[in-house]
């Protein structure tokens, strides 16, 4: 039984059926899934939520499959904890960390969107599925393809690092690297995916795809034991994660789950390619388009499509935006691993610059509770890193060459 | 010569379903007025009231993206390849 009624445009309103179709035929707006709220209220309980398995299904009822579920049964969930010593060390309160670098299977944040995307990919019955991807997502997509049976065909700028390349090799799907940035990879999909009727999630599924990210926000309010933060840091490439994660706590409000809530969504970009940022910062109507040069290159988009809808979120939950060097996100992604035990991946070295950045400008006080946003692992660009740790000690394998050492 | 247009999907209604149409005009502005009077109705999905292109829209002119030119001022020329494409998610 589904919740999910139909397409929605963003811009004008109009409905759609649900097919895999994204964008509105009048004016582009893009489309967004409308659900039965009323429907879900009377079924989806918190009791029935704790009482299944822990995954993002969980949360089925607010996703938008018309059956029972088909990939991506062991993703999500993963754990919300209180970082105690990287607290101690920006001098706040308290941290939370949400940490999708351990998602299942391919360790970020696209392990949700994509066991929404290829669940809906069955039962719209498409053999092949596809994306255009800045790594991640490739990793994701390649690996459920396989799992779930689909042909697999991927497209990534070429310069991606080597680990996100094998990554996506190693399932043997049909890896497409395109000689541009990811800009130039999403235009060329875009004519791709007009032209062959295949599955690809962030093109003709991005509505379906899109609502996967809602459940890392709905788990950081199970977590916190059903109530919303008071202030969350999301990076940004796209700036989908942070709409959803903010129509997720809205939707926990509509049916009842939590009371209002007044989250202060604060949004993070690298300063290589931070056209959502700068747009927030110049107070603009006008996201201009960039060409990004940043060691982040998860977060990689030029031309995000979700911008404008971030910057509304930003602006009227009382969020900043701010901006990581190359130098600051490699400081952040040390700093995670030293004071928390985590190796996080560029994206994440992001946030936690940015959120050090945000509490030394007060932006964020210091005694209020602040969940960052961790989408991914940093064994996958360990190049961002290389030289930059502490030096591997090489000693003879005796007791007085250990010596000398310490 | 002319200029050669790709017409994405939702518009395609417009064109006979045709994902390609030849065109002219000096700008990018001018190349949608002149679309717009062989398939009456594009120019309306493509701007908005005030005449500009509406944000969820990109255009390029040779695989650059028009806003990193001068717009919908853009210029063209014979030979010329537009493509106009939704905007596209993350990934």
């Amino acid at each position: 039984m589904s919740f999910a009624k139909s397409l929605k445009c963003r811009e004008c309103g109009r409905i759609y059926e649900k097919k895999p179709i994204y964008v509105c035929e009048y004016c582009f707006g893009p489309l967004e899934v409308v659900y039965d709220y009323k429907k879900i209220k009377k079924v989806l309980t918190k009791e029935r939520i704790i009482a299944r398995k822990e995954n993002l299904w969980r949360y089925k009822e607010l996703l938008p499959v018309d059956h029972e579920p088909t990939v991506g049964l062991n993703s999500g969930f993963t754990p919300l904890f209180e970082a105690k010593n990287l607290s101690k060390k920006l001098n706040c309160k308290k941290i939370f960390i949400k940490d999708d670098s351990v998602n299942h299977p391919t360790l970020s944040f696209k392990d949700r969107v994509v066991a929404v995307a290829l669940s809906k990919a069955k039962e719209f019955g498409f053999k092949t599925v596809a994306c255009a991807s800045t790594g991640n997502l490739a990793n994701s997509v390649s690996s459920h393809s396989k799992s779930a049976g689909f042909n697999c065909y991927v497209f990534i700028p070429a310069d991606l690092e080597k680990s996100k390349i094998i990554s996506s090799l190693i399932y043997g799907v049909n890896l497409v690297a395109i000689e541009g940035n990811y800009d130039d990879v999403n235009r060329l999909c875009g004519e791709i995916a007009s032209k062959y009727k295949w599955a690809f999630v962030n093109i003709n599924l991005r509505p379906y795809y899109a609502e996967g990210s809602k459940t890392y926000g709905f788990e950081i309010i199970e977590q916190l034991g059903w109530r919303a933060p008071q202030n969350i840091i999301i990076p940004a490439a796209s700036g989908s994660l942070l709409t959803k994660v903010y129509k997720g706590i809205k939707e926990f409000e509509q049916i009842g789950l939590i009371k209002k809530s007044n989250t202060k969504f604060h949004i993070a970009q690298a300063s290589g390619c931070s056209p959502i940022v700068t747009a927030f910062k110049k107070k603009s109507e006008i996201i201009k388009p960039i060409k990004p040069n940043t060691i982040a290159k998860s977060l990689a988009i030029g031309n995000p499509a979700d911008g404008f809808y971030a910057i509304d979120i930003i602006r009227k939950t009382n969020g900043y935006g701010e901006v990581a060097t190359n130098d600051e996100i490699v400081e952040g992604i040390k700093l995670l691993a030293e004071t928390e035990g985590i190796f996080t991946e560029t994206a994440g070295g992001v946030v936690v610059a940015v959120c050090k950045k945000l509490v030394e400008q007060r932006k964020i006080k210091r005694n209020e509770e602040i969940v960052i946003s961790i989408t991914g692992n940093g064994l996958k660009t360990q190049e961002a890193v290389e030289g930059k740790t502490s030096k591997l000690i090489k000693i003879k394998p005796n007791i007085q060459s250990f010596e000398k050492i310490l | 010569m002319a200029i050669k247009v790709r017409i994405p999907t939702p518009l395609q209604k417009l064109t006979d379903k045709k994902a390609e149409v030849k065109c002219s005009g000096k700008t990018v502005i001018e190349l949608i007025a002149i679309l717009d009077k062989k398939y009456p109705g594009i120019k309306e999905r493509l701007c908005d009231e005030k005449g500009n292109i509406r944000r969820f829209i990109n255009i390029f002119v040779n695989e650059q993206d028009i806003r990193f030119l001068k717009g919908k001022n853009s210029k063209l020329k014979d030979g010329d390849d537009v493509s106009i494409i939704p905007a596209i998610a993350g990934g």
